[in-house]
């Protein structure tokens, strides 16, 4: 009998070509490389000054997202770094024989949406991009992980990555969440928990009940931000949920193809008795709707809460990074989250532009207004997720209640489109990092839910779904 | 890469915890196709303040940059790396650097030195008090020290990595010594995994 092993390293264990030895890294197979405009066009002229090519067009997908503007896709981009950008793209992706979901597409969208969406991710695989959001994949059960443009060449030429092994770590929600507690409040309440630096060099496995119960799309929110705690990926065990979602996708395996994947992929659990380097243990019961208050997305607070100061952290090191994030939130201590007015409210990112996010903004949307001089973006994932929105009439209810219903991209995640925010801005954001000037220079931005988003955009402050009643 | 075995100079104390990939490099310089130029956007919010530590004169030079905890949090950007080195800094010195970031400092010869919480505190304070002070980060031995106020300790590196810093080698050529490997792995591949036509 061999040694337990938890979830994460069966699937690393599967993927090793090479062993490493004392510690070296092992050389480990890659399963999936997606790719998109803006990591990869150095790493292919690199392939280029070395005479080398793509070992495996095959296992690699493009996608244009992170420049692309959120209307009037079907017109040439204005900006021309952006438009050289994703023309270099294509030039690449031409030459080397790559598939590429160009803007406009009805398969384009954002990398993180796209992969999941057309059956690409699948459970027990190993996938990289370019990306530090590849973790969303993990939610499949997968190992998937962010990497820099020195390792997209390194991918695209051998589909292999030296890697050292990463530690394990176990997050444990357990019990029942209250009602109006999402994914998203979930992932950014752990994050509050274990730190920006809490899962450095560890792989994430999520567990307990409230995994368990979770939509495919919900785990995708939460796997999603685990780079945000630091870690390298972060994953939850693949189950009935995982194979319903699957099943008929695109790319998804058929016919015995798919009993053979199926009777695998339920082998992809953490054996009893298997030990993590860490665990946290969270009962659901502690989680409140969250808004981020700072400047790094562990400083998270309730909605109903106040603003905390520096004093309120024991920790040196927390307390002076609270102190230069409230100056640049331009907030004092002890105010109110819900008396803050807002400016702009984005709905959209890899984090939270599934249907299942859009549906849950609309709802709070529905029959009622934007408030007076709030700007609001509702940006899809994908131009799938776009035309399932359209064909439950979701642009609609939007659209009456004074939303901006936009084209598919990252928009205002990261403001490398025209989508940005002005200096000073305050902004309810649906997205994954609240870092200075991550929506645009000087702007402000605070991560929430996509119902607190759109709850913030009708009352104009922060504010619940069940604060509008 | 080029062989990196000893950075010697004097640093630039960056006195801030989870210095985030958005600050080292804001996303506009991110729609460069060049793996150069990127100096000029190194910190650029941050380096509006006339105050701010990389303008102050008494830092010119430096090819150190030291940092606080978490030190290149955030997205999987490699221009961080360069826009750091192209700038002129040899080595980032942090108590904990994020992976993603680590992982593309070794792929270009930017040595991260990763020392304990309380001796980058005494090498940030003995710095900001002492511009000038001498610092030499050897590769080889694994070692960081300021022979002038006797501080000196050790840093890990895999010792996969070290080599290619010693020497300087081609990742992807190491890699495709293993081509065979490669070949047989993928023999073993699934069949119903995705695959494009």
């Amino acid at each position: 009998m061999s040694e337990p092993r938890t979830l994460s390293q069966k699937i690393w264990d599967r993927h090793v070509v090479t062993a490493g030895l004392g510690g070296d890294p092992d050389l480990l197979y890659i399963d999936l490389h997606l790719i998109h405009e803006v990591t990869s066009p150095q790493a292919f002229d690199g392939l280029r000054l070395t005479g080398r090519s793509v070992r495996r067009p095959d296992l690699t997908v493009a996608t244009e997202d992170h420049n692309t503007p959120t209307i009037n896709q079907d017109q040439p981009i204005d900006d021309e770094t952006s438009a050289k950008q994703i023309e270099t793209l294509r030039v690449n992706t031409e030459q080397f024989g790559i598939v590429n979901y160009p803007m406009g597409h009805e398969n384009n969208g954002i990398v993180h949406v796209m992969g999941p969406e057309q059956g690409l991710t699948q459970p027990g695989m190993t996938i990289v991009c370019g990306d530090s959001h590849t973790a969303t994949h993990g939610a499949f059960g997968a190992i998937a992980f962010g990497i820099g443009t020195s390792e997209v060449e390194h991918v695209l030429a051998t589909q292999t990555l030296p890697q050292t092994k990463p530690g394990t770590m176990a997050i444990t929600v357990h019990g029942e969440l209250d009602p109006g507690v999402t994914p998203k409040d979930v992932i950014l309440h752990i994050i509050g928990v274990i730190g920006t630096g809490g899962g450095i060099g560890k792989i994430i496995e999520y567990r307990g009940d409230v995994f368990e119960e979770m939509s495919m799309e919900g785990r995708m929110t939460v796997c999603n931000m685990s780079i945000e705690g630091g870690a390298k990926a972060g994953l939850v065990a693949p189950d009935e949920t995982t194979f319903a979602y699957m099943k008929g996708r695109p790319h998804a395996p058929t016919g015995t193809d798919w009993d053979a994947a199926v009777a695998d992929w339920q082998t992809l659990v953490t054996d009893e008795g298997a030990s993590f380097d860490e665990e946290v243990v969270i009962d659901a019961a502690e989680i409140k709707p969250q808004v981020s208050w700072g400047t790094n997305p562990a400083q998270v607070m309730p909605i109903d809460g106040v603003i905390p100061g520096p004093d309120d952290f024991d920790d040196p090191n927390l307390a002076n990074t609270a102190a230069r994030a409230l100056e640049y939130m331009d907030f004092k201590a002890g105010t109110p989250i819900k008396s803050v007015a807002v400016d702009t409210v984005f709905i959209g990112s890899c984090t939270n532009s599934r249907i299942e996010d859009l549906r849950a903004a609309a709802a709070v949307a529905k029959g009622r207004t934007v408030a007076e001089g709030v700007r609001t973006l509702v940006v899809p994932g994908s131009g799938k997720v776009r035309a399932q929105a359209e064909a439950e009439g979701l642009d609609q209810i939007f659209r009456d209640a004074g939303f901006d219903w936009r084209e598919p991209g990252c928009s205002m995640c990261l403001a490398m489109n025209p989508d940005k925010l002005q200096p000073g801005e305050r902004c309810a954001s649906t997205s994954n990092r609240n870092f200075e000037g991550r929506q645009g220079r000087g702007g402000r931005t605070h991560l929430v839910s996509p119902q607190v988003a759109a709850a913030t955009a009708i009352a104009g402050h922060f504010a619940a779904p069940s604060d509008l009643d | 890469m080029k062989a990196v075995r000893i950075v010697s100079g004097t640093a630039v104390p960056l006195d801030r915890t989870d210095v985030d990939t958005d600050q080292i490099i804001p996303s506009d310089w991110l729609k460069r196709v060049e793996r150069t130029g990127f100096e000029k956007g190194l910190f650029s919010e941050w380096r509006d303040d006339r105050e701010f530590v990389l303008n102050q004169e008494q830092y010119t030079g430096a090819n150190i940059l030291i940092g606080g905890l978490n030190f290149g949090t955030g997205s999987s950007r490699e221009h961080a790396v360069w826009a750091i080195q192209q700038y002129g800094f040899d080595a980032v010195v942090s108590p904990r650097f994020a992976d993603i970031f680590r992982n593309n400092c070794t792929k270009n010869g930017l040595v991260p030195v990763t020392v304990s919480d309380e001796f980058n505190a005494k090498l940030m304070a003995a710095v900001q008090a002492d511009p000038t002070l001498e610092i030499t980060i050897d590769v080889e031995r694994l070692t960081v020290e300021a022979p002038a106020i006797g501080l000196e300790t050790t840093f890990p590196l895999d010792s996969a990595v070290q080599e290619r810093f010693l020497e300087g080698l081609d990742d992807i050529g190491l890699t495709l010594r293993h081509e065979s490997d490669i070949d047989s792995f993928e023999a073993g591949r699934k069949p119903w995994m995705p695959a494009q036509a």
